[in-house]
């Protein structure tokens, strides 16, 4: 019978859910990492015992950590207890280097600060970790200052695809009240070298070339709050999805707005349609339905918790436009928590299910496709991220 | 020898048990000396008590040595006899931040 392994990182820690099929009965396994945050975990889609996590902390800064056998050992690569013929250990942990050579032709030394002064790129934190979908010693992290880097090996070595941060607009690039992250990696399963990245609050970026060129792709979105609401970039986009069967269509949860491209972002359409709230910042595609797909409303961008203090997923089946409320086994009253950009997942069985974890602490799981939720977990630190790796 | 105390996430990351690390410094034992040792022993400490590319102390930590506070000196101080003949260690201190 398949299992599901559900990864979360949270403010203080990463933990691993497991359960059979049923998605019933949990077992939770953690804290990994305790103390640290963890912004996120993501399995290899090439080898499911292949796992890398994000871990960081303001006084020790940024490491990178790697599983091999499913999340029981970890280590990060190349800083794990081996000895050399010296007897000295060898390796090194995770340099995350920004690119200044001439190869970019571009100083690329700063960017836009909140005042609207440059500002030194200053690498902080890696926010995504994105492992390639047929090589489990290649991953992409999409980090702040917003940035791509990549790994050939395993997480060792990291070299920043600098076209990505070289684009002519990046000195335009400012960050938003959460910082200036790179929080969304997507590749694409028909064109190997098509990448997406999101950026808050630049927008979405693209490259078909394998991260050598880029170009915006937020023709069609309106920020209100940016001096040119149809700007090229500025827009700040909270997190993009797609469906493995139909790359060309991505959903977009905006800082206001839920939108939809139908040609690969080159051009965005709103579907915000009848939500309660079109602000929000996690969105999901179901895994077997391309036009079935989840966002978390909340009240505003200031007040950000779930309208009414009740806890609900909109769930649309016409990709986009008309929305239903999911409420059976979530709180309906009095529930201020957010759910944050990388906190929703979807497994691959049939039914599908959806998972998603709160600033309070709770994961949840809807074993058919959002009718029914259920806690998994309701007492862990914050989550930040929520993963899910189905297994035979 | 060298006796450096580090913090406990570090500790940890770095699979030390104890609360000291001793370590042998060749030549002056300064600041760089001190932690370029320590780096060289555990790579993967690389970047956690001076950044990746400017080399410069995180901002919340600090360096105390003989109840002497070396965080804003410079990388080639030397450090006390004392520490550098393993008599007192030199300390390595997470600020009390955060949540």
């Amino acid at each position: 019978m398949s299992r599901v392994r559900v990864l979360v990182g949270t403010r203080k820690g990463a933990f691993i859910l497991t359960s059979d099929g049923t998605r019933e009965r949990w077992e939770v396994d953690g804290p990994h990492f305790s103390g640290w945050e963890v912004y996120h975990l993501k399995g290899s889609p090439a080898d499911p015992n292949r796992l890398y996590a994000s871990q960081s902390s303001g006084w020790f800064g940024q490491i990178i950590q790697r599983s091999d056998d499913g999340g029981t050992s970890w280590e990060p690569p190349g800083g794990g207890p081996t000895t050399g013929p010296d007897g000295m250990p060898v390796g090194q942990s995770n340099r995350f280097a920004y690119d200044t050579s001439d190869r970019t032709g571009k100083p690329l030394t700063t960017h836009q600060w909140y005042d609207g002064t440059q500002h030194p790129w200053k690498f902080k934190r890696v926010w995504h970790l994105e492992p390639s979908l047929t090589d489990p010693d290649v991953v992409f992290a999409g980090v702040e200052d917003a940035a791509l880097f990549r790994s050939d090996d395993g997480g060792l070595n990291w070299n920043e695809l600098s076209g990505l941060r070289g684009h002519e607009s990046g000195p335009l690039w400012q960050p938003g009240a959460g910082g200036m992250g790179a929080h969304t990696v997507l590749l694409d399963p028909s064109a190997p070298d098509r990448i997406f990245v999101a950026i808050s609050a630049a927008g979405v970026f693209r490259t078909d070339d394998g991260g050598l060129t880029w170009a915006p792709k937020n023709r069609g979105l309106r920020s209100q709050y940016i001096p040119d609401p149809d700007a090229d970039v500025g827009h700040c986009v909270h997190r993009i999805a797609l469906h493995p069967s139909r790359p060309h269509v991505l959903f977009m949860q905006k800082h206001w707005d839920v939108m939809r491209s139908d040609d690969a972002g080159d051009s965005w359409h709103e579907v915000s349609g009848d939500l309660p709230s079109d602000f929000g910042f996690p969105i999901d595609v179901h895994a077997h339905e391309p036009e079935t797909v989840y966002v978390v409303p909340l009240t505003s961008d200031a007040e950000r918790y779930p309208p009414e203090g009740k806890l609900r997923v909109y769930r649309s089946r016409t990709g986009g436009g008309a929305w239903e409320p999911l409420t059976e086994g979530l709180p309906q009253s009095d529930c201020y928590v957010n759910i944050l950009r990388d906190a929703m997942a979807v497994d691959r069985l049939d039914p599908c299910g959806v998972y998603f974890g709160t600033t309070g602490g709770q994961v949840y799981v809807s074993p058919d496709s959002g009718d029914r939720w259920r806690p998994i977990v309701r007492d862990l630190p914050a989550v930040l991220s929520v993963e899910v790796q189905t297994l035979p | 020898m060298i006796r450096v105390v580090i913090p406990y996430h570090l500790r940890n990351l770095a699979g030390i048990g104890g609360g000291e690390v001793e370590l042998e410094v060749e030549g002056p034992v300064t600041l760089r000396s001190l932690l370029d040792a320590l780096e060289a022993r555990y790579p993967m400490l690389r970047g956690t008590i001076r950044d990746h590319a400017t080399q410069q102390r995180r901002a919340f930590l600090r360096f105390f040595a003989c109840e002497q506070d070396f965080s804003h000196e410079a990388p080639d101080t030397p450090l006390p006899e004392e520490v550098a003949s393993g008599r007192e260690p030199f300390l390595i201190v997470g600020a009390i931040a955060g949540g």
